[in-house]
């Protein structure tokens, strides 16, 4: 299959738009190319050159469309729906209700002074909790990816080391951590056998959110460690080798070289963490079930609860919560895709 | 000639093959989930029901607890149910229940025999509907692990000890054994009503409409409470979680960390099973408050759903299922307080039960005697769920130190009013 182009020569992309498969191409693959080379020759004639890329992304945007984009959709029209009923059109229209009933606080800063407070506590816990595992994971990571730019011994096996706990599925990852931190758990043992007393980890407010952030970042910190170890690993040798003619301190080449050429892979790090953040659900629920009382409770086990798992279902009101939650995420894309273009310019 | 009869012969045969094989094409799926050992049990009587009834083959889909609350209502309101379906919220549910008075043979012998829990099937405003059979009745109680008492040598309270009379006595257990869970109550709405109701809650007011907090409930909520406070009760059930999430302390019991664990009758058999002889356990009746020694009663059915394309053929199923010398060998079997009327009242022997065993059902069948009127109202009460959950989750939460008891009793009242006005919108 060949696109060519019937403007002029000095336009045309030819030997890079050509798909025609080289001399020694697998005899297979030439078949499939001159079947489907002429029906999309004249497709080109007929709608243009400029317009084949749409036709080339129109599989996946019918995909995307389907499984994401008529999703939302349907989201919206629950959301502004009430009653136990499963099928939207069964449902009856109520308007803003959910939305309403959602906002109505006496202070956005009090939980308590809020009719749906379950939700707000979801979102204080959310931010607190994304605030510090995002701090945590990106210094952490950046640690970990600079130690493991060095040449240590064992080096290899570090990197796997440290990778190896994001290959397991995040309900695994706190299940083990919930054997080692419950009333009879490994950590209790260990402090008991030192002479300590038990410490329900769970149970207190302060260590079940501690343990949180804490397994959350274990879990996930070997791949944010991958991205910042392939930034180190580009940044040019030479302007070390240079730095260390001028006999520069370290802690000014980190400063001053290594953290500027590496904020490109930073501002990918930071973003995807948050977004990851602003999105747990599932080590979290595991692990402490959103409690003790609701000091864990994050806003996305807030939203499958009301809809699922409370006997009573919801499906308006955790749908309302889900365009809220929707609207933050895309925010913070948004952000992301600022920071980026900036950067680029 | 030949040839021909012989072409005739084959045709026969190929017709008649296909017809029985068009006979046996009648599939019904049921939905169940298993507390103890009835799922074994049930496959045993699908069989029998099978070689009884060639046309009818049954595929037993067996199930958590959790998807028989969380998933199988939206199957059901997706119109993609089972033929049948074990259910727990009866209440919830009844909305998909098909009646199945027009295929009973007859249909008198449930109303006689599971007519009291017929009602618990029933949407509001119905009144004579059959949808299915109870396979169990379950009553909320207390299991006591009697070794840790003789260890401790603290005598165990009587059988109309109040609960602050257990109360004391398993914190002194608790406190010589070394045992962390003195009393340990499921995080349920079920138990805690069985509490609540002893001090006198009414649940509903003269009208018949829910008002949840009364001086009753206040009592049990602050002997709740204050037992978080004073270390009978261990935050790892109530204070643990957020929500309505169910915790139980079923393998804390069995580990022998718990001295009283009030949970209910369906625990009998997994208790009987794998407990065995590491220590002596005991059901005791509920304990007393000022108002009564009742615990809650509850259990499960098994229903008929209406979107089944074969209702003459599970009509056939639950007769078979729910006729007595089935049902007495199926509760039996189960370890189960029989929901079925008739073989209550001639009582059932339980032979393959432990001594244990059979003296904790002795003491739950005495229980059903002891049921408060209350008790059976909120247990058929439509949104008795909406109830539960509230409370759990409020209850809870204080628990947590989150809010007060005064803070959740607002909650309370304020959930309940607007998850059945959510409910009920129309």
């Amino acid at each position: 299959m060949t696109l060519t182009s019937k403007t002029s020569p000095a336009t045309s992309p030819a030997p890079a738009a050509s798909l025609a498969p080289s001399r020694g191409a697998n005899p297979v693959l030439k078949l499939v190319t001159r079947i489907l080379d002429w029906p999309m020759a004249g497709l080109q004639r007929l709608i243009g050159e400029r317009r084949m890329p749409y036709v080339f992304l129109l599989p996946n945007l019918v995909f995307f469309g389907l499984f994401v984009f008529v999703p939302i959709a349907i989201n919206f029209v629950y959301s502004v729906t009430g009653g136990p009923a499963l099928f939207p059109s069964e449902r009856p229209y109520v308007g803003a209700d959910q939305y309403s009933y959602l906002f109505d606080c006496g202070s956005y800063v009090d939980p308590n002074t809020c009719r749906e407070d379950h939700f707000w506590r979801g979102v204080y816990n959310t931010l607190f909790f994304s605030f510090f595992q995002v701090v945590a994971m990106v210094g952490l990571s950046l640690l970990t990816a600079v130690v493991l730019n060095m040449k240590i011994r064992g080096r290899g096996f570090f990197r796997a080391v440290y990778f190896f706990p994001v290959l397991l599925s995040p309900v695994v990852v706190a299940l083990i951590w919930k054997w080692i931190l419950q009333r009879d758990g490994l950590l209790n043992a260990a402090i008991m056998g030192l002479g300590g007393e038990r410490t329900l980890f769970l149970t207190e407010p302060g260590w079940a959110m501690f343990w949180a952030i804490f397994v959350s970042v274990w879990a996930h910190m070997g791949f944010y460690t991958l991205i910042l170890l392939a930034g180190l690993q580009a940044i040019p040798s030479d302007i070390y080798e240079a730095a260390e003619m001028d006999a520069t301190p370290r802690w000014r080449v980190f400063w001053r070289l290594t953290l500027p050429l590496l904020w490109p892979n930073l501002i990918v790090v930071i973003v995807l963490s948050l977004i990851r953040a602003v999105q747990t659900f599932d080590e979290v629920f595991v692990l402490t079930g959103g409690g003790p009382g609701t000091s864990t409770l994050m806003v996305v086990q807030y939203i499958y609860e009301t809809a699922f798992s409370n006997q009573v279902q919801n499906f308006g009101l955790a749908a309302a919560a889900s365009v809220v939650l929707g609207i933050v995420l895309f925010a913070l894309t948004l952000a992301q895709l600022a920071f980026t273009q900036r950067k680029s310019s | 000639m030949k040839g021909t009869k012989m072409l005739l012969g084959c045709a026969l045969l190929a017709a008649s093959l296909g017809m029985s094989h068009a006979q046996a094409q009648t599939t019904l799926r049921m939905t169940w989930y298993s507390d103890g050992n009835e799922g074994e049990v049930m496959s045993d009587l699908l069989r029998r029901f099978e070689e009884q009834n060639k046309g009818i083959k049954v595929v037993l889909d067996q199930v958590p607890f959790k998807a028989i609350n969380e998933n199988l209502p939206v199957q059901l309101a997706a119109g993609q149910g089972p033929d049948l379906a074990r259910v727990a919220d009866l209440g919830g549910v009844a909305r998909y229940m098909l009646d199945l008075r027009p295929h009973l043979k007859d249909p008198a012998y449930f109303e006689t025999n599971f007519g009291p829990f017929l009602e618990w099937m029933r949407v509001p405003g119905d009144t004579s509907s059959i949808p299915g059979f109870m396979t169990q009745l379950t009553l909320t109680g207390p299991f006591v692990n009697k070794t840790l008492f003789e260890q401790a040598k603290v005598p165990m309270p009587g059988p109309k000890a109040t609960w602050e009379e257990w109360a004391k006595a398993a914190k002194d257990v608790a406190a010589k054994v070394q045992a962390p869970f003195p009393i340990a109550i499921d995080r349920s709405g079920h138990r805690f009503f069985s509490l609540a109701i002893t001090q006198g809650a009414k649940v509903f007011n003269d009208k018949g409409e829910p008002a949840v907090i009364d001086e009753g409930f206040k009592k049990g909520a602050q002997l709740v409470f204050d037992w978080h406070k004073n270390g009978v009760m261990s935050k790892e059930l109530w204070g643990s979680v957020a929500g309505t999430a169910y915790r139980g302390a079923n393998d804390e019991f069995k580990n022998a960390q718990v001295v009283m664990y009030e949970s209910g009758s369906w625990q009998i058999g997994q208790f009987d099973k794998t407990i065995g002889d590491a220590f002596d356990w005991v059901a005791v009746p509920t304990p007393c408050g000022p108002a009564n020694c009742s615990g809650m009663p509850g259990g499960a059915a098994l229903v008929a759903i209406k979107t089944t394309q074969h209702p003459q053929e599970v009509a056939r199923l639950v007769e078979f299922l729910a006729s007595e010398p089935i049902a007495a060998e199926f509760y039996e079997r189960s370890l189960f307080v029989p929901g079925h009327l008739g073989i209550a009242k001639k009582g059932l022997e339980y032979k393959s039960a432990t001594p244990q065993g059979k003296a904790a059902l002795k003491v739950f069948n005495e229980g059903v005697a002891q049921l408060s009127p209350v008790a059976t109202k909120l247990q058929g009460y439509v949104h008795n769920r909406v109830i539960f959950n509230a409370v759990i989750s409020r209850l809870g939460q204080a628990i947590a130190g989150e809010s007060s008891l005064d803070e959740a009793y607002q909650r309370i009242e304020s959930d309940v009013q607007q998850q059945i006005a959510e409910r009920t919108r129309k």
